[in-house]
């Protein structure tokens, strides 16, 4: 009877196999970077060339590295998210306008708003390269240490930000946004 | 009868505009595969360089090497590894390197681990179990009659 039950188990694991690839998304590739120190960087600023930012900003604070670029349609989509989410002032966003036209990007963050805390220009890609990037845009949640806590890729949006952000957040100081004083609050302040 | 005309008219043209948008396909595609030449002046380096962005897949498109894409990151990457075969790093620096940005899916060859042993060895497992299988029917056969004299054998049995 058992000999029945071998070609029905062996379909039974095929139809687990092939439902689960269904639901995988190819697309989506997995950070190594997650738990590591966020790589290092000094870059010139977006708003003054003369000026820096680098990756020290991510010290002493929960912060967001948005990588974006006007080029970039998935951008467009969540730039509105992006200036709501800054207003609300839980967490500072700093951003890394990868390989795009300064002007450009000036004229986009006048005309849509500027979420950012700052943002560093990677004209030639090499930063991006460091931090993984493989497509814009993507988004990095960083620990007051500067570890890589999470990377989201797509457009970042309200539903994500609930889901898949806030329960780390949460986790880090125990609420969110984080308790006056905390890691979270004490970078905004600064950058008001 | 005229209608007839306009349509093969109709059809004529479109055809004549095919031929145009195909050999204008044409075009585009040539310009696109032409690449800007990206070779190192030392042979040496360059069969090494040549042979590697061959292994190292381009994660915007996934399905192309480096070498094969044009896709802006894919040219970064090219320049990236160029800089470092120049600097004299070695093949496994640079799989390293780019291993700890954007993960084993990197590369067209993955690394023999834990979580690749399925991979490589399902393969082996696979043709052992099928040779397992094949051993033991064919034993168990071993012992049975031929199929004629079961023939045979049947029709002995019919009155």
């Amino acid at each position: 009877m058992w000999r029945y039950a071998i070609p029905v188990v062996l379909l039974a694991v095929l139809g687990v196999f092939l439902s689960r690839g269904l639901t995988l998304n190819p697309t989506y590739v997995p950070s190594p970077l997650i738990g590591k120190p966020a790589p290092e960087f000094k870059l010139p600023a977006l708003k003054d060339p003369s000026a820096t930012v680098g990756s020290d900003v991510f010290e002493g604070q929960l912060s967001l590295l948005n990588v974006w670029a006007t080029w970039c349609v998935g951008c467009r989509q969540e730039h509105g998210f992006l200036v709501e989410l800054a207003q609300s002032g839980r967490i500072p966003i700093y951003g890394l306008n990868w390989k795009d036209d300064r002007d450009t990007a000036l004229q986009w963050l006048d005309r849509l708003g500027d979420p950012y805390v700052a943002s560093a220009v990677d004209a030639d890609g090499d930063v991006a390269i460091d931090w993984g990037v493989y497509g814009a845009p993507e988004t990095f949640l960083i620990d007051t240490d500067g570890t890589v806590l999470y990377k989201h890729i797509a457009p970042l949006t309200a539903e994500i930000w609930r889901d898949r952000f806030v329960p780390i957040i949460t986790e880090k100081c125990g609420a969110f946004p984080c308790p006056q004083g905390g890691p979270g609050r004490q970078g905004f302040d600064q950058s008001e | 009868m005229s209608d007839f005309l306009s349509q093969f008219r109709v059809f004529a043209g479109s055809r004549i505009r095919l031929s145009f948008a195909l050999s204008a396909l044409t075009l585009l595609a040539a310009v696109g595969g032409a690449q800007t030449p990206e070779t190192l002046s030392d042979p040496e380096l360059d069969a090494r360089y040549q042979a590697l962005i061959r292994e190292v897949r381009c994660l915007v498109c996934q399905n192309q090497t480096i070498a094969d894409s044009n896709a802006d990151l894919a040219s970064d990457l090219r320049r990236e590894i160029r800089e470092m075969v120049v600097a004299g790093a070695s093949d496994t620096e640079i799989a390293d390197f780019l291993v700890a940005r954007y993960g084993d899916f990197v590369l067209y060859r993955p690394p023999l681990q834990p979580n690749t042993w399925a991979l490589w060895g399902g393969p082996a497992a696979m043709v052992l179990i099928g040779l397992i299988v094949f051993v033991r029917v064919m034993r168990s056969r071993s012992g049975q009659p031929l199929d004629d004299d079961e023939l045979d054998e049947e029709r002995g049995a019919i009155p």
